[in-house]
């Protein structure tokens, strides 16, 4: 339905017009996007204090020329963790996106593809699945396996998988039926050849976008867990958990969570923003 | 002659939704056995011993008699098979068991506890509806840089994890100003800071499909009609435009509940209010597989509820969908 209306609403000239040039919103994004990866990488290049180091007499800096974002109350260097925490925080997200989109492609391969009672059966999974909320599921799954980083990752994924796999089931519903498949299929194409090069890369073309958001968001919801305390152990620089450090203080040193969570929510706006202008140009492309 | 078919008609529509109305609750009833057996096998599977949790963990240094009695007490020296089959026939009963944490009847905590949780979720909801509604139908369509200003308010707005929203609020408004308190659960004042941190993340999340097809719908012809007929501009918006542009959010509304309650556990946790998220989150480290599982049940059949009524409201809304989505 909302394939349809775009393409009444959106004439081609503007389509041509925003996928020939990079508006200021997305050059933002996708420089802030770049700046991250880059701060992951090579942490060291921005910040050029230890994120660990302890310094007593420097606790509880408001944000100042020595300390961009001020220090917390063991006197670390509160810059110098978010960026540190960077490659740990982008870790998490992308890993449990790729999860989630892991576990979604095999059910809704199975349900799109394998018949009418595997495809209920997937149904109802998903139905029982969605009925527990994203972190009520993340919770029982930290219940379960306990609390680090991995089980963060798997908890975050599992929570995701739901969503993205009635996403996928829509859309090798949709494309089972191309006349290209049915090409293939006349060619005497093997089945397994014919899912992996034809079916799946067109059935995921529009998920990108989704998934492009998604990390945002699972770095959202897998900062909410180590923020309860579910995450990576004190003190590691992870954005959650100094947020989660930094909730006792909030009355007289706001920094120790407002910096962290700032950088939270500009990787979901960039996510955000690079999404949209990514599903601007697909559409652009496909019109 | 007319009257009569149109009578028909509308009986026949109430008796539609009243059907599909059976077979949801049906199947809702299934999926909750679903995450009853779910939750019930899976928790069993975690790790550490039941029964020191119900004795206060292992530093309570409780006696093998105590350990043994307390084992036959709660049942839990049966096989697995028995116990699950116990646990099926007292649920019928409405008996979730006792939780090991708070020595109390689970029902009776959930029923002390949810208030307060649907008291944040739907004060939320509703707030976070008021503001989509205020945002969307006074700048949509209202030139390029209202609509481009305030499409970047609820993408800023949607990008906000509550969580962090929750604690500026606190710092700024309860420690700073001290308009609100800081925690606690009792009284309208306690759940304003709640409520408009979970409402403002959600409603930028609304607001964005609900601008999208306010804009699409006013292209509309029909709008074009009304205008013509002399109708002012806000009385297109809310008498026509609304009525079609409301209905992609309130699908969206279905996954919200789901979200709402995933944030009111930690926002129930920064603001120390009573409520199931908090219980949970206690539950889960305390160990307490009653508890645990009981609240869980709770929030799935919440969320089992409320999506059925919205598939109504849906339905009600649009009574062009009832031939599709049958």
């Amino acid at each position: 339905m909302s394939e349809l209306t775009f393409e009444t609403t959106l004439p081609a000239v503007r389509v041509q017009r925003t996928a020939s040039r990079l508006r200021p919103g997305p050059l933002l994004a996708v420089t802030f996007l770049a700046f991250l990866i880059i701060a992951a990488l090579a942490p060291q290049l921005f910040a050029h204090s230890d994120p660990l180091a302890i310094v007593p007499h420097d606790a509880f800096h408001p944000p100042g020329w020595a300390h961009w974002f001020g220090t917390d109350q063991s006197g670390r260097d509160i810059f110098s963790r978010v960026i540190y925490g960077t490659r740990q925080s982008l870790f998490i997200g992308l890993a449990a996106t790729a999860l989630a989109m892991g576990i979604a492609i095999v059910l809704g391969l199975l349900g799109g593809l394998g018949g009418a009672y595997l495809d209920r059966g997937v149904g109802w999974l998903l139905e029982i699945l969605f009925a527990f909320p994203s972190l009520v599921l993340a919770l029982l799954f930290v219940a379960i396996f306990g609390s680090g980083v991995g089980p963060l990752i798997v908890a975050t994924g599992l929570g995701g998988a739901p969503g993205y796999a009635r996403m996928v089931r829509g859309q090798v519903l949709a494309v089972r039926n191309a006349g290209y498949i049915e090409a293939a299929v006349a060619l005497g194409h093997p089945t397994r050849r014919i899912i992996l090069r034809q079916l799946l890369p067109n059935a995921m073309r529009p998920l990108i976008v989704t998934l492009t958001m998604g990390v945002g968001q699972a770095i959202v919801w897998a900062s909410a867990l180590s923020f309860l305390g579910l995450g990576a152990p004190p003190p590691a620089p992870e954005w959650g958990t100094m947020l989660s450090m930094g909730r006792d203080f909030v009355a007289n040193a706001w920094w120790l969570t407002f910096f962290p969570g700032l950088f939270i929510v500009l990787t979901t706006l960039s996510t955000t923003v690079a999404g949209r202008y990514l599903q601007q140009r697909l559409e652009g492309r496909l019109s | 002659m007319s009257a009569i078919t149109y009578s028909n008609a509308r009986h026949e529509r109430l008796a539609r939704l009243a059907r599909r109305a059976t077979w949801r609750l049906a199947g809702g009833v299934l999926v909750l056995w679903a995450v009853a057996t779910l939750t019930f096998f899976a928790l069993h599977l975690m790790p550490g011993d039941p029964v020191l949790a119900i004795l206060g963990g292992a530093s309570g240094n409780p006696t093998a008699e105590t350990i043994a009695q307390a084992t036959r007490e709660f049942g839990l020296d049966k096989p697995l098979a028995v116990q699950y089959a116990l646990y099926l026939g007292r649920l019928l009963q409405g008996d979730l068991g006792m939780s090991y944490s708070q020595h109390l009847p689970v029902t009776q905590v959930l029923a002390e506890q949810s208030w307060a949780t649907l008291q944040l979720t739907f004060s939320a909801l509703a707030l976070a509806w008021l503001l989509v509604l205020a945002l969307t139908v006074l700048t949509a369509g209202r030139g390029r840089w209202v609509s481009s200003l305030a499409s970047l308010a609820e993408t800023l707005a949607a990008a906000l994890p509550h969580f962090w929203l929750g604690i500026l609020l606190l710092a700024v408004f309860a420690f700073g100003l001290r308009w609100f308190p800081p925690a606690g659960s009792d009284g309208w004042r306690t759940l304003v800071l709640p409520a408009v941190a979970l409402a403002i993340p959600l409603a930028g999340f609304i607001a964005q499909v609900t601008r999208e097809s306010l804009e699409l719908t006013l292209e509309q012809p029909f709008v074009l009609t009304a205008r013509t007929r002399g109708l002012s501009d806000t009385a297109v918006r809310f008498k026509h435009a609304l009525r079609h542009a409301v209905l992609p959010g309130i699908s969206l509304s279905g996954w919200a509940i789901g979200a709402l309650i995933s944030g009111a556990v930690v926002i129930e946790v920064i603001f120390s209010r009573k409520g199931l998220g908090r219980q949970l989150y206690q539950a889960v480290q305390a160990q307490d597989l009653p508890l645990t599982i009981g609240i869980s049940l709770a929030v799935a059949a919440v969320y089992v509820l409320a999506n059925i009524v919205i598939d109504l409201l849906y339905l009600w809304i649009d009574p062009r969908q009832q031939g599709k989505t049958a």
